[in-house]
This record gives C-alpha cells, sequence and structure tokens, in this order.
C-alpha cells in the first residue's frame, strides 16, 4: 500500500509485524493492547502465518522461545501487568541470544493498576525486568507511523545483534488514530547458522540454551553478549532533536509525553525562553552521548514522563549529574497538558516568563 | 426522522464522532435527544468524552457507570431500555465496533422492529484498511447485520484520515460510499465533513454532516 490510511496505533505496529516477516504471533488479551491480538487473529490466517492465542502470558513467550530458537521471526504483545508474568521468558531469550520482538503498550500501575496510559515500566523495559545481566533494545514511537516504522527496526536490529527488542509504546500509541503511510521497510538478512532447523548436511547440532553447568563459561557468555551490547551503543542510538540550536533548557521525553511537550515548548518559544527538546527515540541505548554534549550550554533540563521519575535517572547519568535536572510528571493512568509543561519550563528557566 | 438512529460500522469508522454530533443537530433544531453509548468494545474513546458539550445542548447522555474509568468492563447501562420505551424522546444509538460490538443490539433489535421507526446507519471510511475494498467493506456490513439482527437501512460516507484530511479524500471517500450503496441497495444518508474543513472550502454535497471532533489530542 503506497497511499495513506487511517489506522490505531495496535493496527498499525501489528500490519507492520507481518509487513516485516513475522509470521508467529503468540499473545494474550490485555487492555490497551488487545487490538493487536484481534487484528493478528484475522491476518495472519489469511498470509499463512500462525496466530496462537496462550492459555496464558508465560506459555505465549515461551512460544516466542521457540519460534525465534529456528530463526523465523516472532513477536508477543502485551501491557503492563502482562509484561512482568512474561519477564522470566524474555531473560530466557536473552540468555539464549534469541532475536524477537515484544510490544508493551502500558497502563498505569503496578499490580493490576488500571487501563489508561502510562509510561511507568520505563525501569522495567531498560534496567532488566527479568533476572541476569542482560538488555533489550527497547523502541520508544511517538506517533501511529512511528509504530510502523519502529516495528521495522525492532525486528532488524534484534536479528543484528541477537537480542530481543521492545516496542515501548503508552495506551495512548496503541490507541490513537492517525494517518499512515504501510512503507514496506527494508528486510536485512542476518547470519542464522545457530538456528535450530536440523542437522541438514551438517555434522554436529545446534543447541539453543541460556544454561551452563560451568561459572567460567557464563561469564565468557556475558561479556560476549555486553561486547555486542557495546556495539549497538556505538552505532544504533535513535532520537530527535527539536529546537535544540539555540537551547538554554532541554526537555527530555518520548511518546505521547514528547508529543505534549512540543506543544508546550512552542508556548514558551512564543514568551522568548528558549527552550527545546531531545526526544530519545531508543530507550536502550539511551542517547547519553547528545545530552552530555547538550549540558555544555544549557542551564537546565526537564524530564517530562508519565511515571513518578524514571528516565530522569537516565537523563542525570548521561550529564553527569552537571546541571539541575527537573521533574513534570502524571501518573497513575494521567497525561500531563501542555501549560503543566508550560510552568515547569518558567521554572526551569528561573521564574522568568 | 425516524425516532431511533442507529450508527454501527467498523471500529475506527467514526461511530461515536457521527452520533455526538448527529444527536447535537437534532437538539439544535429543538427535538428532544438522547443519547445512548452502546459502546462495550472501546476502552478509550467514548461519548463520555463529549459530555459537557452534550449537556450544554441539552442532549441526555446514557452510558456506563464505568465508562472512562479503569474497569475494563463490556457493559451498558441499565437506563438503555429508555431507547425503547421512552418514546417521548428521540433517541441516538452509539454501537462499539465490528459484530462484537453490534451483539449488544441484539437484546434491542425485536422492540426496536417492532416499534418501526428507526435509522440503521452504516459509517463507512474507506481510509480504514479493513474497509477500504467493496468486498471487505461488505464483509464487516454482513458480519454486523448477522450480530445484531437488524437490517441496515442507509449508509453515511465519513471518508477521513484525521486531522489530515482534505476536501479530496472527502470526495473520495464519497464516491466510494456510493458504489458501495448501490451494491448493498441502500440510499448514503449522510456525509460526514470535519467542522475545520468545511469552513475553509466550498462542499457541494447534500447531507452533509458537520462533525466538531470530541477528544481532540492537539498534540
Amino acid at each position: 500500500m503506497s497511499e495513506k490510511v487511517l489506522m490505531k496505533g495496535n493496527e498499525a505496529l501489528a500490519e507492520a509485524a507481518i509487513m516485516a516477516g513475522c509470521k508467529h504471533y503468540f499473545g494474550y488479551p490485555i487492555t490497551p493492547q488487545t487490538e493487536v491480538a484481534a487484528y493478528m487473529a484475522k491476518k495472519m490466517p489469511k498470509v499463512g502465518g500462525v496466530f496462537l492465542q496462550a492459555e496464558s502470558e508465560v506459555s505465549a513467550i515461551n512460544m516466542v522461545i521457540g519460534v525465534a530458537a529456528t530463526g523465523k521471526r516472532a513477536m508477543t504483545s502485551s501491557s503492563s501487568p502482562g509484561i512482568s508474568l512474561k519477564s522470566e521468558g524474555i531473560s530466557y531469550l536473552a540468555g539464549c541470544e534469541l532475536p524477537a520482538l515484544i510490544v508493551n503498550v502500558q497502563r498505569g500501575g503496578p499490580g493490576l493498576g488500571g487501563i489508561q496510559p502510562s509510561q511507568s515500566d520505563y525501569y522495567q523495559a531498560t534496567k532488566g525486568g527479568g533476572h541476569g545481566d542482560y538488555k533489550l533494545i527497547v523502541l520508544a514511537p511517538n506517533s501511529v507511523q512511528e509504530m510502523v516504522d519502529l516495528t521495522f527496526k525492532g525486528f532488524d536490529l534484534a536479528e543484528k545483534y541477537r537480542m530481543p527488542a521492545m516496542l515501548l509504546c503508552d495506551g495512548t500509541m496503541g490507541q490513537m488514530m492517525e494517518p499512515v503511510l504501510l512503507n514496506q521497510g527494508e528486510i536485512k538478512t542476518y547470519d542464522k547458522s545457530w538456528a535450530t532447523t536440523g542437522t541438514g548436511n551438517h555434522e554436529g547440532r545446534n543447541v539453543v540454551n541460556s544454561l551452563s553447568l560451568n561459572p567460567e563459561e557464563l561469564e565468557v557468555w556475558n561479556h560476549r553478549r555486553y561486547d555486542r551490547y557495546k556495539i549497538a551503543q556505538e552505532n544504533d542510538v535513535m532520537y530527535e532533536e527539536y529546537l535544540m540550536d539555540d537551547a538554554e533548557i532541554c526537555i527530555v521525553a518520548f511518546g505521547i509525553a514528547s508529543r505534549v511537550s512540543k506543544n508546550a515548548i512552542n508556548q514558551a518559544r512564543a514568551k522568548g525562553i528558549k527552550v527545546g527538546m531531545i526526544r530519545p527515540i531508543t530507550l536502550w541505548p539511551f542517547p547519553e552521548k547528545v545530552l552530555k554534549k547538550a549540558s555544555e550550554k544549557c542551564k537546565a533540563f526537564i524530564s517530562v514522563e508519565l511515571n513518578m521519575g524514571q528516565m530522569i535517572d537516565d537523563v542525570r547519568l548521561a550529564i553527569e549529574c552537571s546541571k539541575p535536572v527537573y521533574l513534570c510528571n502524571r501518573t497513575g493512568g494521567m497525561i500531563m497538558s501542555p501549560e503543566e509543561v508550560l510552568a515547569s519550563i518558567i521554572k526551569a528557566n528561573g521564574g522568568n516568563e | 426522522m425516524k425516532r431511533i438512529t442507529l450508527f454501527s460500522g467498523h471500529y475506527g469508522s467514526g461511530k461515536t464522532n457521527a452520533s455526538v454530533n448527529f444527536a447535537v443537530s437534532l437538539a439544535k433544531s429543538g427535538k428532544k435527544v438522547s443519547v445512548y453509548d452502546m459502546d462495550i468494545v472501546n476502552p478509550y474513546y467514548r461519548t463520555l468524552d463529549a459530555k459537557d458539550r452534550l449537556n450544554a445542548e441539552g442532549v441526555h447522555l446514557v452510558v456506563s457507570g464505568f465508562a472512562n474509568s479503569n474497569v475494563d468492563l463490556p457493559s451498558v447501562s441499565a437506563e438503555s431500555y429508555a431507547m425503547i420505551h421512552d418514546k417521548s424522546r428521540y433517541a441516538v444509538v452509539d454501537i462499539g465496533g465490528d459484530d462484537r460490538g453490534a451483539l449488544v443490539l441484539g437484546r434491542f433489535s425485536e422492540e426496536i422492529k417492532a416499534e418501526n421507526d428507526y435509522e440503521f446507519i452504516y459509517v463507512l471510511n474507506k481510509f480504514r484498511p479493513e474497509t477500504r475494498d467493496i468486498e471487505s467493506a461488505f464483509e464487516v456490513f454482513n458480519e454486523i447485520e448477522n450480530a445484531c439482527k437488524i437490517k441496515f437501512t442507509a449508509i453515511m460516507s465519513n471518508g477521513n484520515l484525521g486531522k489530515e484530511t482534505t476536501k479530496s479524500d472527502v470526495l473520495e471517500g464519497l464516491e466510494f460510499s456510493k458504489e458501495f450503496a448501490k451494491k448493498v441497495g441502500l440510499p448514503v444518508k449522510y456525509t460526514g465533513v470535519w467542522g475545520e474543513l468545511l469552513d475553509k472550502e466550498n462542499f457541494d454535497i447534500n447531507n452533509i454532516l458537520r462533525l466538531e471532533l470530541i477528544n481532540y489530542l492537539n498534540f
């Protein structure tokens, strides 16, 4: 399809996954991501793919591990509480060095929380969630179009680095409708000689496993994986800069919070306040270098988030606490208004309007 | 004007917007109107978002107490029966998307048909991928009719690409709706056009339903 169509974020990412060659989806319904599963249920049989509603989130993620081990593109999606259930399997994917895409359309937490949008799984996505030394590629779309583009990117980076990738959206991204171009993104092919596809005509067999009986060997595995993480940190950081050329105050925000912030920045600019934004698109790897560079000329930072303040830690680390970092936040399923962000900007500007 | 107007269609076709704006237009013409929110599918965007505007126009809103809350229950208000029994008021009914959403109407369909004073409108947006061609639009149309046990009586053309919608999108959507209407032997009763676009462009179309956006995220 080359013309624009009107799609809900959840549908758009599901269609993008199919276009990216994912023929294996395993899920379990939960608001506000249920449309992903509903779309897959309708579409997968038509393209010769597999849609399977597992008996639980734990089953779904383990089915993903099974398909990923064969080198095929596999995905699952859920919302916050469901991702907690999948976290064991995500750790196993990381340990087995398997690429896969996990979608989290976040809702308010902790516990069962609520169904309204949230970004309070930032720590879970970027700092672990599951156990052990591992990272996920974490992509944060801020439009329905990016839901499409970053789904392609997620599968690509997952295969490039042999690690699971997560599309971290908030409920608004999943539920909002916007025009999108369903462009057929590039599908690169990577070496998959590790895949368990039968012995064929070679000797020996491939084993996909995260268990090591030998601590020396497990240490080597962990180092080998972190060497690849380092390459990702060097080469695949994505971010967007908005009015940063002369900015004295730098907002850091992702997802829906970045759109509210953009509106507030325009209002502040109209008042003559020099404020800009760095929007991380990859939450891991985090855009540390560009933030560090911004800290050389900005007098203050504001982390705008739909949680109690999680990404703010990474902002402080990136700029080595060299400048004050303020928090502008709402939580529990609430979204800040542009006016609330504007008030934070004025505060960071020393109260000067 | 029929006493009951029901809006149904593929989810995301614009049913809620159509219902709210249609009810307001009825109220402006001096009629006593109630809006019945029968959406058991969509947890986020609801008639409730337009509550203040509906109240200001004197439209009575009947909606589940759980709408827009954190309680994710597919429920409708007990007051929904007033749609059938309170014949002193016009009823505008917003039905959830697809056959799953339409199922809820089945419970009222016998009484609606018995009164026989209703319009059942299929809202169609050709820019939604799942109703992009006549065949798939027909599939959704059939699924809904089978689920709710009432036959559609009219089509509303609602071709749009959200806030990027242009005049030519509206016209392209209308052409598509006309072709579809011909296939199913029904009239295109309304064409939805956003207020902002209507103020900018001249449209040589009959029966335009002016749509003011509800829950419009201006960021």
